[in-house]
């Protein structure tokens, strides 16, 4: 079954500090060529039968009205993927 | 909502304070969502004050005939997707949105979590992420009441000290620059964290209003300070009475 893929990011001006956290993290496990972290969410909707624009719209509405919040994230992906 | 027996002094301090009667009719309402921890402490807040509690479920489609609306903190809906944003679309919230910005201004505070859920409501501008040094914090917080012309502030000094608890996740208070300016420059930042600040929140805010003031919001938890012996040490412990006794004032004031 085909699935919707909604990406979310926190916005580029705002300090991410989970992200923060993750890029400490990383050097003592070794991994040191990286020097920021941000951490975003990934949806994926799953839909019964054909992704039709109408669904895709329904998707794109989702993602800016429940799946993110426009003050703080960004809604940088939405893209279908076939099962 | 069951009654619970009264401890402490303030019993005695609301029943005998002048108005009491009048204040008794006043409606609170205060509403539960799944995953919702205070709506008891901030019921028995609300009687404290002198005024009648009223239990609101957040599925249901009325918000019958109270004079006012708490949204008490907690983790509704286990803080998945974001805290508030789940709860933001149940039934009762639509009634609320309604209420708060109809010609009648119903007053409505969030307190924590119903912070977050008015912020994600979009009644409040700006939003709550995590705390900047990423833990659980609970501790006795100073605030300053910065305006005391809301519907829930107006029984405070400006510029009044007040004690009261403060336990969060979530709750870096952030705002594009340009709000931000625009909130302290229509007074609308209502109390500022003194001292010190628990969770990196931008300016120091620890809650704000909507510009007609009806609506107010803050992550400290003032219903947890209402009674004499089981609030912060600091201070009278009971700094948060202020503001149900403010809202039950107002309306009382405007139902002469």
């Amino acid at each position: 079954m085909p699935r919707i893929v909604v990406d979310v990011m926190p916005k580029p001006e705002i300090l991410d500090p989970q992200g923060k956290a993750i890029v400490g993290a990383l050097p003592r496990l070794g991994f040191t060529a990286f020097s920021s972290v941000r951490q975003g969410k990934r949806f994926e909707l799953t839909v019964d039968g054909e992704v039709t624009e109408e669904i895709l719209a329904q998707a794109r509405d989702a993602a800016e009205t429940l799946l993110s919040n426009p003050v703080i994230e960004d809604v940088v992906n939405v893209e279908v993927v076939e099962a | 909502m069951t009654e619970l027996p009264l401890i402490g002094e303030a019993v005695a301090v609301a029943a005998n304070a002048p108005g009491a009667r009048k204040l008794a009719g006043a409606k609170i309402g205060v509403v539960t969502f799944p995953g919702t921890l205070d709506d008891r402490d901030a019921a028995r807040a609300v009687r404290l004050a002198g005024a009648t509690p009223v239990e609101l479920w957040h599925a249901g489609t009325t918000l019958g005939d109270v004079d006012a609306v708490v949204i008490p903190g907690g983790f509704s809906y286990g803080d998945y997707l974001r805290a508030g944003a789940i709860a933001r679309f149940a039934p009762l919230m639509s009634k609320i949105i309604d209420a708060a910005n109809s010609e009648a201004k119903l007053p409505v505070l969030g307190i924590c979590n119903g912070f977050q859920i008015l912020t994600e409501s979009h009644l409040l501008p700006g939003s709550m992420i995590k705390n900047d040094h990423l833990k659980f914090m609970c501790r006795d917080q100073v605030l300053r009441v910065e305006n005391n012309t809301t519907a829930w502030t107006g029984d405070y000094a400006a510029g009044q000290e007040i004690t009261v608890p403060l336990k969060n996740q979530d709750g870096q208070y952030i705002a594009d620059e340009k709000t931000l300016d625009a909130l302290e420059a229509e007074g609308r930042v209502v109390f500022r964290y003194v001292g010190f600040n628990p969770n990196g929140s931008r300016r120091d805010i620890a809650g704000i209003s909507n510009a007609a003031g009806n609506v107010v919001g803050l992550m400290p938890h003032p219903e947890h300070a209402v009674e004499a012996g089981f609030g912060p040490e600091l201070g009278s412990g009971t700094e948060g009475l202020g503001f149900f006794t403010s809202v039950l004032n107002k309306i009382v004031g405007d139902n002469k």
